[in-house]
């Protein structure tokens, strides 16, 4: 299939319900961190952009939303003209001049202060990060506490970024400041907004 | 479906919901902080729950169940024009039952039927900015969130305590939500407040004329401000609905007459219906119940 076609299939077909559909399950993703909201395969973007984070920069980017990718999706041209033709976002120069990172290896990303995390006066510019990740069972056990979790809430994403427990403290140390990560995974959305806690586990 | 077309569902345009639903996924991110959004003429005018309504369209979708209430009632016109607003340009399925429905749009009440984790309740905020009678300059309120100044919140209500002997903001009462953020519950009674704590519902607050939207996640700290010896209260009443009998609930006075008569009633009309059918009897009942519309 040549780049045109690819650039063009895949999108919703229902945009307007698969938009919202999609924007629920986020939304009760970050009000429950740590829950896995279902969501079926709305969009067939070029690999190595998933179904899920592509059906995310489908439902939440358009013009006015500066997009990140990381090296591994910046190489193929298809997920950059897939991305433009279905959203219209611009690519960002840099991360800390995005609003939205997609980031297929979330194991070799960098670090999460190199995004935009927003101001004291308006620390709603931060960037969102949506990383994808094979599944939430198989990595080192996260157990999460703070705001949307009655108790505790526990996940295991794969291929985390490096040192994830210790960025993710200083993360919430920015607070109001900070970035917030959409985990998308083959079978839906998980979200770490940036109140949620990594509570270390007691042997 | 009537003839609608002319209309995309839920009426906004699909780059307006998208643009509210990241205000919304941020305001979740940071409970408490009024996210900026621009909010779009609506076909009602402002003051009228253009914010709520915002909020409500960018979320809903065909498989919702929508109630409106009005301070607590939903058969007063607000209630009544924006379910109808919603059946129109959605076609959704619309209740006056709390816990049938998945999204409750309120104007200043919290229902008394304790809501679940599945419920969403979209607030109609006027103003949003719990500092702005005591700092009318924006750009000096943005600053003092920034730095956590909320001395001159403190302020206010030392003096209420030190002109009437109490605290005397009734409506409207500030929170501090999860230990940081104070914010404006929407002029909701403070019988309202305790309810916010931990509820495990998500709360969602839209002021369209101010152009601002924020939340708070389910579970979360809503502490409303107090002094350590003049503790945070609610309303209290000395008597019970005079229509079904419910007590600890919140009470709206009815004039019944020019000579002084008067009668006190549940706020939320669905809790009051609900219990007059399962037999609850307040004083000023009528005998027989009159048939359901």
């Amino acid at each position: 299939m040549d780049i045109a076609t690819q650039a063009i299939e895949g999108g919703f077909a229902d945009p307007v319900f698969n938009a919202q559909t999609v924007f629920r399950a986020v939304m009760d993703a970050m009000a429950r961190p740590g829950t896995l909201q279902p969501l079926p395969a709305f969009a067939r973007p070029p690999a190595p952009l998933s179904a899920t984070a592509g059906a995310i920069a489908l439902a939440l980017c358009d013009n006015d939303t500066p997009l990140w990718l990381d090296p591994v999706l910046q190489a193929p041209a298809a997920v950059k003209s897939w991305l433009g033709f279905h959203t219209g976002a611009p690519l960002a120069n840099t991360p800390a001049d995005a609003h939205f990172a997609l980031i297929a290896t979330p194991a070799e990303m960098m670090a999460l202060d190199g995004f935009s995390q927003g101001t004291q006066d308006y620390p709603d510019r931060s960037t969102t990060l949506i990383l994808q990740v094979g599944d939430l069972v198989s990595g080192a056990p996260l157990l999460l506490e703070g705001p949307g979790i009655e108790r505790t809430a526990s996940i295991a994403p794969a291929q985390m970024p490096r040192h994830f427990v210790e960025q993710w403290k200083q993360n919430n140390q920015r607070f109001p400041r900070g970035v917030d990560i959409v985990l998308a995974t083959p079978d839906g959305v998980t979200c770490l907004p940036r109140t949620t806690r990594i509570k270390t586990m007691e042997a | 479906m009537t003839d609608i077309a002319t209309y995309n569902f839920a009426y906004l345009d699909e780059q307006t919901k998208r643009m509210i639903r990241r205000a919304i996924l941020k305001g979740i991110a940071i409970p408490g902080y009024q996210v900026p959004f621009a909010s779009r003429e609506m076909p009602m005018p402002y003051g009228w729950g253009t914010g709520g309504v915002q909020v409500t369209a960018s979320i809903i979708g065909p498989d919702d169940v929508l109630k409106v209430i009005d301070q607590g009632a939903d058969d007063t016109t607000n209630a009544v024009s924006i379910r109808a607003f919603f059946k129109k340009v959605a076609n959704v399925a619309v209740t006056t039952e709390t816990a049938k429905a998945t999204i409750v749009q309120t104007r200043h009440r919290i229902p008394e039927h304790p809501l679940t984790s599945g419920q969403v309740l979209v607030y109609q905020v006027p103003i949003p900015e719990p500092l702005r009678f005591l700092e009318s300059r924006e750009t000096e309120t943005r600053k003092m969130h920034a730095l956590e100044e909320y001395g001159l919140m403190h302020v206010k209500l030392y003096e209420d305590i030190a002109r009437h002997g109490r605290i005397a903001t009734t409506y409207a009462y500030p929170v501090k939500v999860e230990g940081r953020y104070v914010m404006d519950p929407s002029p909701t009674p403070k019988f309202d407040n305790p309810k916010m704590h931990r509820s495990p519902a998500l709360q969602l607050f839209g002021a369209g004329r101010e152009k601002r939207i924020y939340a708070v996640p389910p579970f979360t700290e809503v502490v409303s401000l107090d002094f350590e010896d003049h503790p945070f209260e609610v309303q209290t009443f000395d008597q019970p609905c005079a229509l079904c009998a419910a007590e600890n609930v919140y009470l709206d006075e009815v004039i019944l007459d020019d000579h002084g008569g008067h009668m006190f009633v549940c706020s939320d009309t669905d809790h009051c219906e609900k219990r007059r059918e399962a037999g609850h009897r307040g004083h000023l009942a009528p005998e027989t119940m009159e048939p359901a519309q």
